[in-house]
């Protein structure tokens, strides 16, 4: 069934949903990762300080992605969150805690549990986030428009890679915005981090995409979309721009080429996926609701609310654009 | 079958994750409209006691506004994770109205919201002013998307059934039907009524403890005189809402009545056990005709009883009957104290000890009373998730197993209790300190809800 007009906006709005929410809560999730890895209070502090004006903004951006696609796409959310139990468990109570773990860590005592807290949640959620995309590499089984596997079928060898993979790239994320907003120490501290981190990212997807050939993931038909090929070189450019930025240390670069390479590997998956929004049983033609439910969405939320939130967003980065000198807080 | 059902753990989870939720949301509607009343007393009297109430009551609006969103964000997923064919049938026409409650919540907090916590300095008097009474009537609004789902759900009308999914056919009989212009209104009144009477205890209390008496005299009057105007309206907005249940859920009104057979003229069940394996009433005192008057408003009417439905079409009794009354209760409660107070200010004796000790101790008469009111409105439409069409067995995600559901109803509980208890701790130590406290820790401008309500300098 092909998709309407409405059906294709609302996808693109999720599809652009979805690229924002990993690169802004990515960078935020990485930072929360790379905080376990010191054990250096003042640098810690320069790390929450460097990310608090923004996490909350940036989480809002899942609650679009959950409002739109039971909206727009039910059948899309009644299969893959079913499909992703125990992940969409773990990434609630992860993002739950941490948040609270951000705000409890200063005034709360049991400063240990919430830090930890922080750590742990900010991994957790960057690793189910990756499983996903590994599980939808592989495939979701659906019957009747519902989801037709166990709740541990997610948990395979291409999935704990992508996860893996995923917590290395969001704190690789969250090394660029960290060389981007601070100077001094910590600076030094996160270029340190970015190479290594760009490296481990790297040999974690080549070992996916091997575990993917290996379990014959139907790679689409790659070869009928040969201009795709275009996102994977892509990726690979930026990713040698990352290093490259790291080398000659210029501040910009790692976290711009780190987005960069996000951006090419979400337009990589996405062709994979097309026209599918659950691989590989169900289109974005026939996960759409009807047009009753687009439209009366469309005017009000599409119309209204959708550039309310994209002027939010973009005024909070420019509030607290440049370096973060003693802390914007 | 599983020895662990997971319809039945799926129906626990969703009342734990709900009944947790709606004690925020409850609370922060009325302190939105509240703290909208205070400043407006500000800007019109320029007295600085309402400047010292209102920002201690934003402190503890902001944390429960926080608390709220947060546990908001867990709603959004249930109705996939653990109810995908209910998600996947109706997500046409609740996806639409769930997904305006989210934006909405989100453009109040991002606009006027943003304004209140940025402090009343940097912005006009009157635009500080405007911002409250548009944060307020956001909740309200965030609170209409969600009224107007659940009486769709109790209520469905608008929509037309095609290949068993329930596709929009009428937005306006769906979003304005008659089920919703009486539920709303009673859902706003009991959150007014929530935190008025949380604002009563809490004056109570400081006078109790002879600190804070300016401020206190400002919340124990104003809370006094709230209440005792919303509560008749409520209890008048409750028997309307008892009418769409007679009419629309008959059945749901005869469980909650725990009427067995049908009856001419039917009795009133004052109070009981239904025993619902035996179908009738253990140590049942009850008032000939009454039910007769209470259903019809006529002393000899004929009241359908439980056995006019076949059983797979009726209600669990024991839960719908007790939480009624007890719901009926706290708003006997809220009318005992409220116009007691009125009689104690009228003769220049509010503040006896007596009348304090018992406006603080019936600080959650009105909490009680929300969470009574939606067990008796969700377990009385039982057996169906959407009334008629569509049963909760059915509705259920058909891949779940028992063991999984248990997992994360044991996860919620763990997770749920950990944090909750801080946040709670930290709203107790809030009006516990009272509004006299003004640590200033540190040099912090807030910029979050959280941390706001956490730092001392309030806006």
């Amino acid at each position: 069934m092909e998709p309407s007009a409405l059906a294709l906006f609302w996808a693109a709005v999720i599809a652009v949903a979805i690229i924002v929410y990993v690169i802004l809560d990515g960078f935020d999730l990485g930072v929360g990762i790379l905080f376990g890895c010191t054990r250096d209070r003042a640098l810690k502090n320069q790390m929450i300080a460097a990310i608090s004006p923004f996490w909350d903004g940036n989480e809002t951006w899942l609650v679009v992605i959950g409002a739109s696609l039971f909206a727009a796409f039910p059948v899309v959310y009644a299969v893959f969150l079913p499909a992703f139990y125990i992940p969409v468990l773990v990434l609630l109570f992860s993002l739950i805690f941490r948040g609270v773990a951000f705000e409890f860590r200063e005034r709360a005592g049991a400063r240990l549990l919430w830090d930890r807290g922080f750590f742990i949640g900010s991994a957790l959620a960057a690793f189910v986030q990756g499983a996903a995309v590994g599980a939808m590499i592989r495939g979701v089984p659906v019957a009747n428009r519902q989801y037709a596997g166990g709740a541990w079928d997610w948990l395979a060898p291409l999935p704990i890679l992508t996860g893996l993979g995923l917590v290395a790239g969001y704190a690789l994320l969250g090394a660029g915005w960290l060389v981007l907003k601070s100077e001094g120490e910590l600076r030094d501290w996160a270029y340190r981090r970015v190479r290594l981190l760009a490296g481990v990212m790297a040999v974690l997807l080549a070992l996916a995409f091997g575990a993917a050939l290996h379990e014959h993931a139907r790679m689409a038909d790659l070869s009928l979309r040969s201009w795709g090929l275009v996102f994977p070189l892509l990726a690979v450019m930026a990713l040698s721009g990352v290093f490259a930025g790291a080398r000659e240390r210029r501040d910009h670069w790692p976290f711009l080429m780190t987005v960069l390479f996000f951006l090419a590997a979400f337009a990589t998956l996405a062709v994979l996926f097309w026209p599918y929004m659950i691989p590989y049983a169900i289109t974005v033609g026939n996960a759409a609701a009807p047009e009753a439910a687009l439209s009366f969405l469309f005017w009000g939320a599409g119309l209204f609310v959708l550039p309310v939130i994209a002027l939010y967003t973009i005024g909070v980065y420019v509030v607290f654009r440049g370096k973060l000198h003693k802390g914007y807080e | 079958m599983d020895a662990l059902d997971p319809v039945l753990l799926s129906r626990i989870q969703f009342g734990f994750v709900v009944s947790f939720h709606i004690i925020f949301p409850a609370f922060t509607i009325g302190l939105a409209a509240w703290l909208a009343t205070i400043e407006g007393m500000h800007l019109a009297t320029g007295r600085a006691v309402y400047a010292r109430v209102f920002r201690f009551w934003m402190k503890v609006f902001a944390l429960s506004f926080a608390m709220g969103v947060v546990s908001g964000i867990v709603m959004a997923f249930q109705f996939g994770t653990n109810w995908s064919v209910l998600a996947e049938r109706t997500g046409s026409i609740q996806g639409p109205l769930l997904g305006y409650e989210g934006f909405t919540a989100f453009l109040l907090e991002a606009t006027f919201f943003g304004v209140m916590l940025l402090g009343r300095s940097r912005v006009p008097p009157w635009f500080y002013f405007v911002a409250c009474c548009m944060v307020s009537l956001g909740t309200m609004l965030s609170s209409f998307w969600i009224l107007a789902n659940n009486s769709w759900m109790q209520v469905p009308l608008g929509h037309r059934v095609v290949d068993g999914h329930l596709i929009p056919d009428d937005w306006r009989a769906i979003v304005l039907g008659p089920v919703m212009m009486v539920r709303w209104p009673h859902m706003l009144l009991a959150a007014f009524l929530t935190t008025g009477m949380s604002i009563i205890a809490t004056g109570a209390w400081y006078l109790l403890r002879g600190k804070d008496v300016d401020e206190a005299r400002v919340m124990l009057r104003w809370g006094v005189g709230l209440v005792a105007v919303l509560i008749p309206i409520q209890i008048f907005m409750g028997h309307l809402t008892g009418d769409y249940v007679h009419r629309w859920q008959p059945a749901k009104f005869a469980a909650i009545e725990a009427r067995w057979t049908t009856e001419q003229p039917a009795a009133e069940v004052l109070i009981g056990w239904p025993d619902e394996a035996a179908g009738r009433n253990l140590f049942a005192i009850s008032i000939p005709r009454l039910g007769s008057f209470i259903a019809s408003g006529t002393w000899d009417s004929r009241e359908v009883g439980l056995d006019t439905f076949p059983p797979e079409d009726r209600p669990p009794v024991v839960v719908p009957f007790f939480t009624f009354r007890i719901m009926v209760g706290m708003g006997l409660v809220m009318l005992a104290v409220s116009w007691l107070g009125l009689l104690l200010w009228a003769r220049g004796k509010l503040e006896n000890r007596l009348f304090l000790w018992g406006a603080f101790l019936a600080f959650p008469s009105g909490f009680v009373a929300v969470i009574a009111g939606w067990f008796t409105a969700e377990v009385g439409r039982q057996p169906w998730v959407v009334y008629g069409l569509l049963r909760t067995s059915e509705a259920v995600t058909p891949s779940l197993r028992g063991a999984d559901v248990a997992v994360s109803l044991i996860g919620y509980i763990v997770v749920y209790s950990v944090v909750y208890a801080f946040g709670l701790l930290y709203i107790y130590r809030l009006l516990r300190d009272g509004p006299g406290i003004e640590a200033a820790r540190g040099t912090v401008t807030p910029q979050r809800p959280l941390a706001t309500a956490m730092s001392g300098d309030a806006p």
